[in-house]
C-alpha cells in the first residue's frame, strides 16, 4: 500500500518551491535567501534547496524565464534566447549610452565607495559632477551618507541595480584592483626615463 | 597655424582656444570641468592635418597648455598643492606615479565593466524603481511638531502697530499765538519775532507768523523789518500812536 502513495507524494519541497516562485514573480528586485525564508515562513536551508529545484526548472535553454543569483539575491530574468524580442519591447535605460566618464566614475564608486565627488575628481583629474548626476539618475549609484563633519561632502555607493545591470552576484566579483595593471613601479620607471631624456 | 584660433569642441566649452583662456581667466568657466587632454588632442589633430611641423605654434601651445594645467591642478588640489610643493623631486615623482597608477587601474576597471556590460547586453529583467527616476526627496531629520507650532504661532501674532505720528503735520491753532503775542505785548511794548519763536519748530513758527499777520490786520500791532532777513520787530500800535502824538505835541 505504501509504495504507490510515495509515488504521488512528489517532492516535499514542491509547495515551498511554488511559494518562492510566486515571491520572485512579484518582487521587483533580487531577493536574498533570508528575505525569501521570512516571507515564506520557512527555513532558509529548505529555501536554498527549493531554489535549487527552481534553478533546474528555470535554466537557460529550458525556459523563457531564467532564475539567476545576482546582486546578492535571487531573481527571474528573460532567457538570452528572448533577448532580441525583449529589446524590441523596451530598451534598457540604466545602461543606455553610458559615457566613458560615467564608466570610470562608476568603477571608482564600485571599488572605493562610499566615496565623495572630490574623491572621484582627485582620481580622474576632472570634475565628476555631471557623471555622478547621470549615474544617480540611472539608479546605478546612490547617496550613502555624508563625510564625518557636519556639511561634509555626500558619499556615494553603487546600488543593487548596478550589480544586476553588470550581472554581478556581488561587488566581490569585480577583479582585484592589483590585477588591473597600473603598476606604480613601471609608471615610475617611465617617468624617470622621460626626466632623464629631458635633462640629457 | 595660430594656436589662439584653435577651434575646440569640448563638453564644457565650444569655441576658439583664446576665448576659453579668457573665460578661465575671468572665472566665468570652471577649469575643473575642462578636459585638458581633449584640448591637447584637438591641437595634435590640427597639427597632424598639416604636413609641416610648426615649431612656433607648438611652443606657444605648450606654454599655454602648461599654464592651464598648473591652474587646474591648483584648483583641484588646493591644500595638497602646498604639500606637494614641499616634496623633493624624487618624492613628487613617486606621488605622481602613485596617482597615475591609481587612475590607470580605474580606467582598466571601467574597461572591464564596459566589456561586462556588453557581454550582459542580452540579459533582460524587471526593475523596481525605474531607472532615470526623478530624484528622491532628501529626508529631513526628525523634528518636534511643537517647535513648528511655536514658530507658526509666532507668525500668527499681529505685528505691533507702527506709529506714523512723526509723519503728520500738526498745526497748533493760530489763536494760541494770538493769545501769546497779546500777553507779551501787555508786558512789553516791543518785541523781536525771532527771539520769541526762534526755539519753536518750523511749523509752529509759520503759525506764529500767521498770528502776527492777523494781529496786524486788526491793527493791534505794527511790524517792522529793516531789510530782508533782518529781525522782525513788533510793537503795539497804541504805543506808536502815543509816541507820534507826543512827537506832534512837542
Amino acid at each position: 500500500m505504501d509504495a504507490p502513495l510515495r509515488l504521488i507524494a512528489g517532492n516535499p519541497l514542491d509547495q515551498l518551491a511554488k511559494t518562492i516562485e510566486a515571491l520572485l514573480v512579484v518582487a521587483s528586485a533580487p531577493l536574498p535567501v533570508e528575505e525569501l525564508a521570512e516571507a515564506a515562513a520557512d527555513d532558509p536551508e529548505r529555501v536554498e534547496a527549493a531554489l535549487g529545484l527552481l534553478g533546474e526548472r528555470y535554466r537557460e535553454g529550458r525556459s523563457g524565464v531564467v532564475l539567476e543569483k545576482v546582486a546578492g539575491g535571487w531573481a527571474f530574468r528573460a532567457s538570452r534566447e528572448a533577448a532580441e524580442a525583449c529589446a524590441r519591447l523596451f530598451e534598457k535605460p540604466a545602461q543606455r549610452g553610458l559615457s566613458q566618464a560615467a564608466m570610470e566614475t562608476v568603477a571608482i564608486v564600485a571599488y572605493l565607495g562610499p566615496c565623495t565627488r572630490p574623491d572621484i575628481a582627485r582620481i580622474r583629474g576632472v570634475a565628476a559632477d555631471s557623471a555622478v548626476a547621470s549615474l544617480l539618475e540611472r539608479g546605478l549609484i546612490a547617496e550613502a551618507g555624508r563625510e564625518d563633519a557636519a556639511g561634509g561632502a555626500i558619499r556615494y555607493r553603487t546600488t543593487p541595480l548596478f550589480e544586476r545591470v553588470f550581472g554581478l552576484e556581488s561587488l566581490s566579483e569585480l577583479p582585484r584592483l592589483d590585477d588591473l595593471g597600473g603598476d606604480v613601479e613601471e609608471i615610475r620607471d617611465r617617468l624617470h626615463a622621460v626626466a632623464e631624456k629631458r635633462t640629457a | 597655424m595660430i594656436v589662439r584660433e584653435l577651434e575646440l569642441d569640448l563638453d564644457a566649452f565650444e569655441g576658439p582656444f583664446d576665448l576659453l583662456l579668457t573665460l578661465v581667466l575671468k572665472d566665468e568657466l570652471e577649469l575643473r570641468d575642462v578636459d585638458v587632454a581633449a584640448i591637447v588632442l584637438a591641437f595634435v589633430e590640427r597639427l597632424a592635418a598639416r604636413d609641416q611641423l610648426d615649431l612656433d605654434a607648438c611652443g606657444e601651445f605648450l606654454v599655454l597648455i602648461s599654464a592651464l594645467l598648473e591652474l587646474k591642478a591648483r584648483g583641484l588640489f588646493p591644500e595638497e598643492a602646498a604639500e606637494l610643493a614641499e616634496l623633493e623631486p624624487e618624492a613628487a615623482a613617486e606621488e605622481l606615479a602613485r596617482r597615475l597608477a591609481e587612475y590607470r587601474r580605474m580606467k582598466e576597471a571601467a574597461a572591464w565593466l564596459r566589456e561586462r556590460l556588453e557581454a550582459e547586453g542580452d540579459r533582460f529583467f524587471r526593475v523596481g524603481p525605474a531607472p532615470l527616476a526623478p530624484k528622491v526627496e532628501p529626508q529631513l531629520a526628525p523634528q518636534d511638531p511643537e517647535r513648528l507650532a511655536a514658530a507658526l504661532r509666532l507668525l500668527a501674532v499681529p505685528p505691533p502697530e507702527v506709529s506714523l505720528a512723526h509723519m503728520a503735520l500738526r498745526f497748533p491753532p493760530v489763536s494760541q499765538f494770538l493769545e501769546r503775542f497779546r500777553a507779551v505785548l501787555r508786558r512789553r511794548t516791543l518785541f523781536d519775532f525771532d527771539q520769541e519763536v526762534g526755539e519753536l519748530p518750523r511749523i509752529e513758527q509759520a503759525v506764529a507768523l500767521l498770528a502776527l499777520l492777523e494781529l496786524r490786520r486788526s491793527g493791534e500791532i505794527a511790524i517792522e523789518q529793516a531789510a530782508p532777513f533782518a529781525p522782525i520787530r513788533i510793537s503795539r500800535t497804541d504805543v506808536e500812536r502815543e509816541a507820534s502824538w507826543t512827537l506832534r505835541s512837542a
